[in-house]
């Protein structure tokens, strides 16, 4: 006997024939550099395929809904830029839209264009991020070096107009806190066209990279109906081919009188969605051109003046009313009328939205978060199944989620 | 807007008469009062029938109206990306009532009443894996409940003796502040020295 069964001194394989195989349970996280964050996820193998995939949320839960309930309108709104911390301004857009929503406040014109101006560079710096952390879970590790300096570009925009980096606190109900100086706005226009050749690079790194599209074609791949049953948004959507998008399906601010494209994928898979949050920056390229224009045409008040915003610094020097308003704004805050409202925004991951119910006083009751990438990480069972432990990585990269916002 | 979101209410309200009790269009937006019982056969015409289409599940959430008798309120909003319109759903549940599970409808719904559940302690009938999901591990309470303390009953420390991460109850250097806005000269009581004498003379 040759097989190998039976040794040369008569001895056999004492593990021979049949051999019991179990499935191997690993922890992906919660230390994990391609977690995106604190993600545990139980991962169930057999051998290096995906069985099941179980993601332990919550290690960044803060209550964020529940300290809302005990704190004003205005009070509230700095927490909208913790949760994605990659684009704080979109998610107080969000908060702003509902309170105007309830409270019926028109938006002067030009916070208007400042908003758009600031959710469009939210949404170049989370693409930035995404993609080249994406690139960098699969092993490429250039593309992260390249963005993060116009990463940090678009960030002193941010600190030049509100004076943070990160936790902006800009966007206010009723119109954006401050007005822009010329110089920025001239020095974002410019930033546009330099821009362009930075995304050229990245894309000659990535795009046709061999690396790259073997990690990523023909991964997680979702179609129409199952983007539809998880509750998909935003590019997840889009890279399965369905031309949806909130800026353009149902306007908000004065997105209807701007021109851009919405590129969509026709695999759904995660190459396609790195295709499209590419092209995205280039419409949004777009649109912030177009806004630095109107900014700098139409001059005129920031804030809808009123009881929702501050008096006037010079009024309040001269004028009593004005000093006790100002006193009772930043101490009560303001009431909101009693009712319900569902507002969404198209959030750089996908629709954000803020469910607001007021019973007439200075304080939300309950306030309902709706983060995009809560469905999408649910999903994370699905679309790992019966992919290679590798993948699971690129998967996520792909979702583009962000634990402060999923967390809350 | 508000014309088509009337007539898709007549048209829900035509079709499923007995499930819906009333339905009203505000702030344009369009809410739906449904039976509790009904709930799943009621998602499941929103995302069929024709006219309504509703694709994708967009948030499920719960109100705590500790002074009802149908302590909380279930809120469903879908969203329909092909007719492009909302719509939100509502009904009231008692706090020893449970609530079908519509993950056979809409998968996307399991996270979403894990966490109704975990946050409110409301039970779904149905669900696979009801498990607690943004709270801790061994987490005890419901957070959004109305009558639980913003502070939680429990904080954490590592130890430095035990080598481990500690749960002890909180103890709060400072009051928790809950500020009362309400004006001085209309809302509060207070009894200034001398008034009680005014109260004795009358």
């Amino acid at each position: 006997m040759m097989d190998g069964s039976k040794f040369d001194d008569g001895s056999i394989d004492a593990r021979q024939g049949e051999q019991k195989i179990r499935n191997f349970n690993i922890n992906f996280g919660p230390q994990h550099p391609a977690a995106h964050g604190v993600l545990r996820m139980v991962l169930e193998l057999d051998g290096e395929i995906v069985e099941r995939a179980d993601p332990h949320v919550g290690l960044l839960h803060r209550g964020t809904e529940k300290l809302m309930e005990s704190r004003t309108y205005l009070q509230n709104l700095p927490y909208f830029d913790r949760l994605d911390y990659v684009a704080p301004m979109n998610q107080e857009h969000a908060w702003c839209l509902a309170i105007e929503k309830l409270c019926g406040i028109e938006v002067p014109r030009r916070a208007s264009l400042i908003r758009v101006l600031y959710s469009e560079i939210g949404r170049i710096l989370n693409h930035l991020l995404n993609i080249t952390t994406q690139g960098n879970d699969v092993g490429a590790l250039t593309p992260l070096t390249w963005g993060f300096e116009e990463r940090e570009k678009l960030m002193v925009f941010y600190e030049r107009a509100c004076g943070s980096r990160l936790h902006a606190n800009y966007f206010r109900p009723g119109g954006v806190h401050q007005d822009l100086p010329p110089e920025l706005i001239e020095d974002i226009d410019a930033w546009t066209h330099e821009f362009p050749q930075i995304l050229d690079d990245l894309e000659g790194l990535l795009t046709e990279n061999r690396i790259f599209k073997q990690r990523n074609a023909d991964i997680g791949i979702i179609n129409e109906q199952e983007a539809l049953d998880w509750g998909f948004s935003g590019v997840m959507v889009r890279g399965s081919g369905m031309a949806w998008d909130l800026r353009r399906s149902q306007p908000y601010e004065c997105y209807d009188e701007f021109e851009f494209n919405i590129p969509i994928g026709k695999n759904g898979d995660c190459y396609d969605r790195y295709l499209c949050r590419m092209q995205e920056m280039r419409e949004s390229l777009k649109i912030i051109q177009q806004a630095c224009e109107k900014l700098r045409n139409e001059p005129g008040d920031v804030l809808a003046r009123g009881k929702l915003t501050p008096p006037k610094r010079g009024d309040m020097k001269t004028n009593m009313e004005a000093l006790i308003h100002h006193f009772k704004l930043y101490s009560e805050g303001f009431h909101v009328p009693e009712g319900e409202v569902y507002v969404a925004v198209e959030a750089p991951k996908g629709e954000f939205g803020v469910y607001l119910v007021s019973e007439g006083g200075n304080k939300p009751y309950r306030v309902k978060i709706k983060a995009p990438g809560y469905p999408h990480l649910q999903a994370m069972d699905y679309m790992s199944k019966g992919h290679q432990l590798a993948d699971v990585s690129a998967i996520i990269g792909s979702l583009d989620i962000v634990f402060g916002e999923i967390d809350r | 807007m508000s014309e088509a979101l009337n007539e898709l209410g007549a048209h829900i309200e035509a079709k499923r008469g007995d499930s819906v009790l009333s339905y009203a269009v505000v702030n344009d937006e369009l809410t739906v009062i449904v039976t509790p019982s009904s709930i799943v056969d009621f998602v499941e015409f929103l995302k069929t029938d024709r006219m309504c289409k509703f694709s994708t599940l967009i948030d499920i959430t719960a109100v705590d109206y500790p002074s009802r008798g149908k302590r909380f309120e279930m809120v469903y909003h879908f969203l329909s990306m092909y007719q492009n319109h909302r719509i939100r759903v509502k009904f009231g549940v008692r706090e020893e009532e449970t609530v079908a599970s519509i993950i056979d409808v809409y998968p996307a719904s399991n996270w979403f009443e894990r966490e109704v559940f975990d946050m409110f302690g409301i039970l779904f009938t149905g669900h696979p894996d009801l498990r607690r999901i943004l709270t801790d591990y061994g987490f005890r309470g419901h957070p959004l409940r109305k009558d639980f303390p913003t502070t939680g009953y429990t904080e954490v420390r590592y130890d430095e003796v035990e080598k481990r991460v500690i749960y002890e109850p909180v103890s709060l250097v400072q009051e928790y502040r809950q500020f009362d806005f309400l004006s001085p000269w209309e809302g509060a009581q207070y009894v200034l020295p001398g008034d009680e004498k005014k109260e004795e003379g009358a």
